[in-house]
């Protein structure tokens, strides 16, 4: 049975390197005229081949910023990436030069932005528009990559794609055109999907929609997604994998089940209780108590320590890191014992969490 | 696209009707006796009815004002008031002069602004922006003509670089045939008096061409600035795209409509700087024949110039605008 062996062994090798994507230890600030944002303060994460994997938290907590990074799309300065390895494939891209990384961005990384209205060039037709990336990433002739265009917008269920090909956005409905990004960054074949809220400009029906466009694509690709989105039930319906993340850095990651049934983080628990009802979709999460800290001025111990009910004597003091917590699946004194602190920590396992209450 | 012209020229035919009437207005109720201007020392009383009666003066100002409309509509701009020649045969004389100047000044402001304007937006808040920011206010704020008297004193006078009176070398006799210098001696295969009327346009050009040239230069600036915040340029560059191309086919594709219209702006300003500056430089063009029908109180030659320009600034922004919705879909089909 040798047949077999050989034909499993590259399988194999594949299978235990499957990381596609291991971000580590990553900061990103802004250098402002009122000081230093550290928008992204030490995050790390992997996704590997396929996954689906969901990136939420409120608005400003670095979710666009996280993904921009990856892409190194971000202006320096302001923006200054102070440490961190963003290894993509065995490379890590914050070394690459900037050719190498654009053979990188909208070919192996595609990204999907929020403002499907805004995100597509006015005086270009759509083909146009998806004709550039694929001639520019697979050298095929205008034509070719003419007809790839029209059969990408075939491929994300656009009806009559040769007549829209030749359209001009303003020409497309918001959820037509977001069609149209999603065709965009599928041309090239990517492996790491980045969608970033890529349904809140939408209305409520046309977000169901393209969610199940995303979920479809990403089935029938096997492309990673990674799916940024302040809102948990988008986050239910579309992946495995969460990371919750709090004031510029990651606060609790575990499976979907865990994370949104059970949370460990009293953060992760207010975002489940302020889920907005049915029809009430798309707005954004404000409900936890207090406000998100003022990034010139963070609260000497654990960032969410003001805002949390649970919070007790060693939380004002000290910085609680998700890396240093056993698992490492929540940055919570609750759940790690406190360097240094006379006061042991109240361990709660995962506790069902009734959404809405 | 034919529907868009159509309802542009229409209208434009508001606009004029109203010139006409501010125009007629203007000359008609300004102070001072049309008999002293034309008549002169022969001024009698007995000439001045005579003359009065001849152009209609003692008729109501609504007969006198359609009867002006009325040879508009021909086609009859009229005639000068001192020696009675046509109105459009010295115009079109002299003409040809202007629009060499202008086009000039408008190489010159285009050439150089777009360039400064893309520069200073790429080096946005740097000293190279301030540095292009003080040369375009400064170029807002100086008047035509004290710009046009340095450049003379400066590089004419004192340097000795260029020269600063007329079109071409008087000495050299040159009889033009369309009025267009440019043309004219290359049509004679005389490449050598081509480089003197260029040079004869250089300082001319600048003097007029520099109001323009801050207007642009700003304009571009802040264009670029904005378009290059703006998403799809974001979009552009997630793709993959080189700056370079980033920057072509998506930034300035974009930045160019709002500059386009302003550059059609311009014209209306220049025609106006072109009486300056052809007084300044002595140059053989339509503004310093209306400085000097002005000087004679001639105010069939002054209404019809501003007539006409009026024309010409309404076609040009005709013509841009056509442009512009070349450059822009989302106006294409309006
Ligand atoms: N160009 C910039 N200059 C300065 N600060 C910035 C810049 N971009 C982002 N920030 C700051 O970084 C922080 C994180 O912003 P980010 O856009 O990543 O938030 P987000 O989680 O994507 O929020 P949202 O849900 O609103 O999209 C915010 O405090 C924001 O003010
Ligand atoms: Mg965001």
């Amino acid at each position: 049975m040798t047949v077999p062996t050989t034909v499993t062994a590259p399988a194999r090798a594949s299978a235990g390197n499957d990381v596609l994507l291991e971000v580590r230890d990553l900061r990103t600030y802004f250098h402002v005229l009122d000081g230093t944002v550290k928008a992204v303060d030490g995050v790390s994460f992997s996704v590997r081949r396929g996954q689906t994997i969901g990136l939420v938290g409120e608005s400003g907590c670095g979710k666009s910023v996280t993904a921009l990074t990856i892409m190194r799309l971000l202006d320096i300065p302001p923006a200054e990436i102070a440490s961190g390895e963003i290894i993509f494939e065995g490379r890590d891209l914050l070394t690459l030069s900037e050719d190498e990384m654009r053979h990188v961005r909208g070919n192996d990384i595609a990204m999907i932005f929020q403002e499907p209205m805004t995100s597509l060039n006015p005086v270009y037709t759509v083909g146009d528009q998806i004709a550039e990336a694929v001639m520019l990433h697979q050298r095929l002739s205008k034509k070719e990559a003419w007809n790839k265009a029209i059969e990408s917008l075939r491929a994300v269920g656009i009806n009559n794609p040769e007549r829209r090909v030749k359209q001009y956005p303003h020409e497309l409905s918001g959820g037509m055109r977001q069609r149209v990004m999603i065709a965009m960054a599928l041309s090239c074949d990517p492996k790491l999907l980045i969608a970033d809220e890529p349904t809140t400009a939408l209305d409520v029906t046309i977000q169901a929609q393209i969610l199940e466009l995303i979920k479809d694509v990403q089935d029938r690709t096997g492309t990673a997604l990674m799916l940024i989105t302040h809102d948990l039930g988008v986050v239910a319906e579309t992946v495995h994998d969460v990371l919750v993340m709090y004031a510029g850095r990651i606060v609790e990651t575990g499976t979907v089940e865990d994370v949104l049934l059970a949370p460990k983080h009293p953060y992760t628990e207010g975002l489940l209780r302020s889920i907005p009802s049915r029809g009430m979709k798309g707005q954004r999460l404000n409900v936890i108590k207090g406000t998100v800290p003022n990034p010139f001025n963070m609260p000497k111990g654990c960032n969410f320590a003001p805002r949390c009910p649970y919070a007790f004597a060693p939380c004002a003091e000290y910085d609680p890191r998700i890396e240093e917590a056993n698992p490492p699946d929540v940055a919570c004194w609750l759940y790690t014992p406190a360097p240094g602190s006379p006061i042991p920590p109240r361990i709660r396992p995962r506790r069902p969490v009734e959404v809405g209450a | 696209m034919i529907r868009y012209i159509v309802r542009r020229l229409l209208g434009a035919i508001p606009v004029l009707f109203g010139l006409s009437i501010v125009l007629f207005a203007f000359v008609h109720l300004l102070p001072g006796d049309p008999c002293s201007a034309i008549l002169g020392q022969h001024r009698t009383e007995e000439a001045c009815a005579r003359l009065r009666a001849n152009l209609g003066l003692d008729d109501p100002l609504t007969v006198q004002y359609l009867r002006y409309l009325g040879s508009l509509l021909r086609g009859d701009l009229g005639a000068s008031v001192i020696n009675n020649k046509p109105f459009l045969d010295e115009f079109l004389v002299r003409f040809p002069g202007t629009i060499e100047l202008t086009l000039g000044a408008l190489v010159f402001a285009v050439g150089l602004g777009i360039p400064l304007g893309r520069l200073a937006a790429r080096h946005a808040q740097s000293w190279l922006d301030g540095v292009v920011t003080a040369i375009s206010l400064f170029g807002i704020s100086i008047p035509v003509f004290v710009l046009g008297l340095v450049l003379v004193v400066v590089f004419g006078v004192g340097l000795g670089w260029l020269p600063t009176q007329g079109r071409i070398d008087a000495r050299l006799r040159f009889e033009s045939v369309t009025n267009f210098m440019l043309i004219d001696t290359l049509l004679a295969g005389r490449p050598d008096l081509f480089v003197d009327a260029v040079r004869h346009l250089i300082l001319p050009s600048i003097a007029l061409g520099s109001i323009p040239l801050a207007i642009i230069t700003r304009i571009t600036r802040a264009s670029v600035i904005e378009v290059s915040h703006e998403d799809y340029v974001r979009t552009a560059r997630a793709k993959g795209l080189t700056e370079r191309r980033v920057d072509e086919r998506h930034i300035m594709r974009n930045a160019w409509l709002p500059v386009t219209t302003v550059i059609g702006l311009q014209v209306g300003g220049l025609l106006a700087g072109a009486v300056l500056t052809e007084t300044v430089f002595v140059w053989n063009g339509v503004g310093r024949w209306v400085v000097d029908a002005i000087g004679n109180r001639d105010l069939t030659i002054v209404q019809s110039t501003i007539l006409v320009f009026a024309l010409i600034f309404l076609v040009v922004n005709l013509i841009v605008d056509i442009g512009y919705a070349f450059l822009n879909p989302r106006i294409r089909y309006a």
